[in-house]
């Protein structure tokens, strides 16, 4: 059975918050697992791939909820 | 050392001059990898996302693209709260306004060693050039910024190294100290060429500019918002919230907070519940946060000045939506004020 992904809520905190919150959190996960980022600062959209693309990080969707973004992070192998 | 690669540490800003140290160092064969910290007064990233007139602007962190541009991990780090004494307290004063540029950089040296002694780095890169800023760049800083850090010699400024006594990684030959640089004063020449040299021309504003405290208005909002509360403390919605709207102080012991905009409009509701907040209902108009602690007739003239920046400005009266903290709303019928009667001194910042 897959592990339910983490969730990491940054809703109301402004960049580069909401990355520095992805970026503990994934600090102490293990290699596969996956994160799921909510904000609400739009500019996560921006910010939170271009963190992942410098560590190796896979963003799997970015998704609207209303007025919450939902980040999909795989850590990389 | 044994024969693994040298490892350093870069303090990463997003400008021109920590990108060109860092890639002066990586080209050295040197593994390199960014700190970036995030200080709350960084105009970076959220003032550009929430004004409207800076939508147009591309969404970037400058810092996370300079990492991107070099090939190299960028690690941000939350100094909030740590960097309030810095803000408070700083040992060697302030610059020109409410900025504290020498403690500021001893602070994040400081902050830099601590990473690098916990993740087995070796040495720690800047972007300073002797001379570029009036207080914290000057020769006789260089060695007070390695000592209070604690960096001492395991400090390397690439741009300005030759002009200064050998590092350690100089010494043990991690670098070549004659493929580093000679660089001084305020001209920004040598950095364009190197950057031209390098393949780089999509870089931020060059050295910096990227703190609020170097902002003559903002740092007026600062002190007033020390002078009310009669102690010099903030937390981060306070200083946040000196970056939006208008702040009109009417009175010692409140002050109005008016957004400007749709964006701020946006980002202010956020703030709803922590404060008494003011909007006009019978025509459009700003969202306005109430900071302090107002009476019935503050409340009234508070309401006037909301409508003077409604579109019933012209109007005879408006009415006004008051919200008390924790409370229900009502609605105040006033008369908006006129541009003339508010006084100059209400205005900080």
């Amino acid at each position: 059975m897959l592990a339910e992904p983490v969730i990491v809520d940054a809703r109301g905190l402004l960049c580069p918050m909401p990355v520095i919150r992805v970026q503990d959190a994934i600090a102490g996960m293990s290699p596969g697992a996956e994160v799921h980022l909510l904000a609400t600062d739009p500019g996560v959209q921006a910010d939170v791939p271009a963190w992942c693309r410098v560590h190796g990080h896979r963003v799997e969707a970015v998704l609207e909820e209303g007025d919450t973004l939902r980040v999909c992070i795989r850590v990389r192998d | 050392m044994s024969q693994r690669q040298p490892r350093a540490v870069a303090l990463i800003s997003g400008g021109l001059d920590s990108m060109l140290a860092a890639r002066a160092i990586l080209d050295q064969g040197v593994h390199v990898e960014g700190l970036n910290f995030y200080t709350g007064f960084c105009v970076e990233g959220h003032t550009h996302a929430v004004r409207d007139k800076d939508r147009a602007r591309p969404k970037r962190n400058n810092a996370l693209w300079v990492a991107e541009q070099l090939g190299i991990k960028l690690h941000i780090i939350d100094t909030v709260e740590e960097y309030k004494d810095v803000v408070i307290n700083p040992r060697h004063g302030y610059g020109q306004f409410m900025n504290p540029c020498l403690d500021c950089k001893g602070f994040m040296v400081g902050k830099a060693r601590q990473w690098m002694d916990a993740n087995d780095f070796d040495f720690i890169i800047t972007g300073e050039v002797i001379g570029q800023r009036p207080k914290s760049q000057l020769k006789r800083t260089m060695p007070v910024i390695a000592q209070e850090s604690g960096a001492n010699d395991r400090l390397l400024r690439p741009l300005c190294a030759r002009l200064l006594e050998p590092t350690l990684p100089e010494r043990e030959g991690w670098v070549d100290r004659e493929r580093l640089f000679d660089w001084s004063g305020r001209s920004r020449k040598p950095q364009m060429e190197l950057a031209e040299r390098f393949g780089l021309d999509d870089y931020a504003q060059p050295a910096g500019g990227c703190c609020f405290l170097t902002d003559p208005s903002y740092s007026r909002k600062l002190q007033d918002l020390w002078k009310a509360r009669g102690e010099r403390r903030y937390e981060l919605d306070d200083i946040m919230l000196l970056k939006m709207g208008r702040h009109l102080r009417p009175r010692p012991h409140f002050k109005l907070i008016v957004s400007r905009e749709d964006g701020e409009n946006r980002f202010m509701h956020g703030y709803r519940r922590q404060f008494t907040h003011l909007v006009p209902t019978s025509h459009g108009g700003p969202l306005a946060l109430l900071d302090g602690d107002a009476g019935a007739e503050d409340l009234e003239l508070a309401a006037r000045l909301v409508a003077r920046f409604s579109q019933g400005r012209d109007a005879e009266r408006v009415r006004v939506a008051v919200t008390e903290k924790g409370g229900e709303p009502r609605e105040l019928d006033v008369a908006p004020m006129a541009a003339d009667d508010v006084p100059q001194e209400w205005y900080v910042g």
